[in-house]
């Protein structure tokens, strides 16, 4: 493939859809109206003239059970935090339906790239219970080595990026993610999850505003649940949600309620379809509530009302969408109770096979910092392997194993 | 062999791997059709396309992430950071995710294919945002390797490692050679390993230490000093990080004396963790303290760089410091 000067050298003017006006008039926000898409009501009952997503029985179980799974699990790894069982745990409880309903209108060959609140994404992919576990002991049965807190998953199988702490880096990724399986003819997208906290990093501009002008195959997720630790969206941002920079950057954009499983299903699955038919990104802004802590580090009565949280509780996404299967048919309560009942119990096994698990071995210490272990970083564990024999009461978790 | 100048040398070695791998992609600010506000990647989007070569939107950080993605996703991107002084607003990118990538999936995905290029250095009257040396700050990143050549044959076979090489690799090249340095390149594909140092010059008396534009100033303050009868071992360590720590052991264990020169200002800059490891390998060895020639630790100035710079004179005077000591 080869350029000409002709295609490159051409006039522009970048006036050219510019009109004039005579009069000195200030556009102040809200201007254009970016609506929220909301298939059913707080009661489950679909809205008037609202046009239901096709979606199969099967896949409706799915969701269901990947909602009540991701809800148990942080229910379960509170409680192991509180326990001093694991460091640290963040739960996501009322924000079920965004993440795993956006995860189900995807294909398993599209990349995920999270921030950390998105493990009901990750339960609709197939991570196991196990594989949960072993992440968050660190454990030597972790494919990413025990080296990062509890909640930062990665499964390549799954394609499932390993999240990053610092907030937005995915963004700017994501664009390059799906800049690639474009290059290579995938039929597949990357989908990229944040928090409207986290859209207030440079990364948010820089790889919105990259994906926009390089045609990059993604979906910018954001989950707007009110608040970034204990900061008010209303103090994060003045403009109109985050949608409204979608139009600024010239992505196409959608506004969604975040707590409709069937709302935030038919978005993503038009996300998808436009931004592998047209090569462009979709913004998804997922207006939902964190009714959960920030962590198991925060404590949320110290920025906000009980009853402020009880407003939302009722429009528990979990709740909405039993309702609509219910007016389907298609709810089963013994079936799910069942399930539940042998959710908490797989989980408690699992976590208590996995806390004895031991730590990878202390050579892996210097392993994966690059492809191979330069010779700086083999003296480094050499000395220090002669120093944890020299004591190895006070390093009880790698001395006397062989690796 | 061809006459190339250190820009025609990176122009040629991005166009064999661009010819070699499809997967391999340059893009940063003004690389496509224009090539570049050095013309290094001159010709690239007319030879490739421009989905292989382009222009990005003026953000560091952006480009940095998006390589990053590029990497993870199994693409070779070589990005192209416009000014080394420019390449912070990126440092978050490079710090936290490039070099950790590998180390915190369990190796499950990496960013290995990552080159991240940058022009780097003094001696243009560029003032203090188009002259900073800012090697030290990346080689204390575990993850990373840093990488400077300081002529044209060095800069392909370095570079072509650099894109091959399983790490990211931050590629410095120094922009007052960018058309100073013309010598003889092979036009066909060459590799020079990384990680290792290249004897320029053996001697017997004091081992010179230096890299990019400053191996030239070692040089000719060896010549002052080689009148004095004072003979100089030259070594250009070439790779910053991880750094040929060996090469330089074996050529104080001869001479007894070090100098180290680089432009970067003095406090915390890379000749402190040569020499960190030198006293500590060679202690026994040495013969004088270890001299460092380095620049101020001012801001780069524009009035007075010619004062700033580590220049051949200050060489020649440590290098009869230590001699004398």
């Amino acid at each position: 493939m080869t350029t000409s000067n002709k295609d490159t050298m051409q006039d522009r003017n970048h006036l050219s859809h510019v009109t004039n006006t005579h009069e000195a008039k200030v556009i102040s926000n809200g201007l254009i109206d970016i609506p929220m898409l909301q298939l059913l009501d707080e009661n489950g009952v679909v809205n008037d003239g609202a046009t239901l997503p096709d979606i199969s029985q099967d896949t409706a179980q799915r969701i269901l059970e990947s909602m009540h799974y991701t809800r148990l699990l942080d229910e379960r790894m509170i409680g192991a935090q509180r326990q001093g069982r694991i460091s640290f745990y963040l739960a996501s409880r009322g924000e079920e339906a965004s993440t795993v309903a956006s995860a189900a209108a995807l294909s398993d060959n599209d990349m995920i790239m999270s921030q950390y609140r998105e493990q009901g994404a990750l339960v609709y992919r197939g991570y196991s219970t196990e594989q949960f576990m072993n992440q968050m002991f660190s454990n030597q049965l972790d494919p990413n080595k025990g080296r990062q807190m509890p909640i930062h998953y990665g499964d390549k199988a799954l394609n499932f990026m390993t999240i990053s702490s610092p907030l937005g880096t995915q963004i700017p990724q994501a664009s390059g993610y799906s800049y690639g399986q474009k290059m290579a003819g995938q039929a597949a997208i990357t989908i990229c999850y944040f928090g409207e906290g986290a859209a207030s990093e440079g990364d948010f501009h820089a790889g919105l505003n990259m994906a926009a002008v390089l045609n990059c195959p993604c979906i910018f997720f954001c989950r707007n649940n009110g608040y970034a630790i204990s900061t008010p969206s209303t103090e994060q941002f003045a403009g109109d949600g985050i949608a409204s920079r979608g139009i600024g950057y010239g992505v196409k954009t959608i506004r969604v309620d975040g707590n409709d499983v069937l709302a935030v299903y038919q978005a993503t699955q038009l996300a998808r379809e436009i931004a592998l038919a047209e090569n462009c990104p979709v913004l998804i802004e997922a207006m939902t509530y964190r009714l959960s802590a920030h962590s198991t580090s925060d404590d949320p009565t110290g920025y906000r009302s009980k009853e402020e949280e009880e407003q939302w509780a009722k429009k528990d996404p979990v709740l909405r969408f039993e309702a609509w299967l219910t007016s389907k048919k298609w709810f089963d309560q013994n079936a799910i109770d069942e399930f539940k009942e042998k959710t908490r119990a797989d989980i408690l096994n699992a976590l208590k096979v996995s806390e004895k698990v031991p730590v990878n071995p202390l050579e892996d210490i210097v392993e994966d910092v690059y492809d191979s272990v330069p010779w700086h970083l083999q003296k480094q564990l050499d000395e220090l392997k002669e120093h944890v024999s020299k004591y190895p009461e006070a390093y009880p978790k790698t001395s006397g194993r062989n690796s | 062999m061809a006459q190339m100048n250190l820009l025609q040398a990176i122009n040629n070695a991005l166009i064999t791997a661009m010819d070699e791998d499809e997967k391999v992609m340059v893009f940063g600010e003004d690389v496509g059709h224009f090539g570049g506000v050095f013309r290094a990647t001159s010709n690239l989007q007319q030879k490739f396309g421009k989905g292989r070569c382009f222009n990005t939107p003026l953000t560091e950080q952006g480009i940095i992430g998006f390589a990053n993605g590029l990497a993870a996703q199994g693409s070779v991107p070589v990005a192209e950071i416009q000014f080394g002084d420019y390449i912070f607003p990126a440092f978050d990118q490079i710090v936290n995710e490039t070099a950790k990538w590998r180390y915190r999936s369990g190796g499950q995905f990496s960013c290995g294919t990552l080159t991240i290029r940058t022009p780097y250095g003094g001696g243009i009257a560029g003032g203090h945002y188009h002259s900073q040396s800012p090697e030290a700050f990346f080689a204390h990143i575990p993850g990373m390797k840093v990488v400077i050549p300081r002529n044209p044959y060095q800069a392909k076979g370095l570079l072509l490692s650099s894109i091959r090489d399983d790490n990211p690799v931050l590629f410095m090249e120094p922009k007052r050679l960018y058309r100073a340095a013309v010598g003889d390149v092979p036009e066909n594909d060459y590799t020079l390993e990384l990680g290792k140092a290249d004897l320029v010059k053996a001697g017997s008396d004091i081992t010179l230490l230096a890299w990019g534009a400053q191996v030239e100033i070692i040089e000719k303050a060896a010549e002052l000093a080689e009148k004095d009868g004072i003979s100089c071992e030259i070594i250009d360590l070439q790779s910053i990080l991880p750094w040929d720590a060996a090469a330089v052991y074996e050529s104080v264990y001869k001479t007894g004396r070090l100098l180290i020169n680089h432009e970067a200002p003095l406090t915390a800059g890379f000749a402190s963790e040569i020499a960190a490891s030198v006293q500590q390998e060679c202690f026994l060895y040495l013969e004088a303290p270890i001299a460092r020639v380095c620049g101020l630790d001012t801001p780069y100035p524009l009035a007075h760089e010619k004062e700033y710079m580590p220049d051949h004179l200050k060489t020649y005077e440590a290098i009869k410091r230590t001699m004398d000591y």
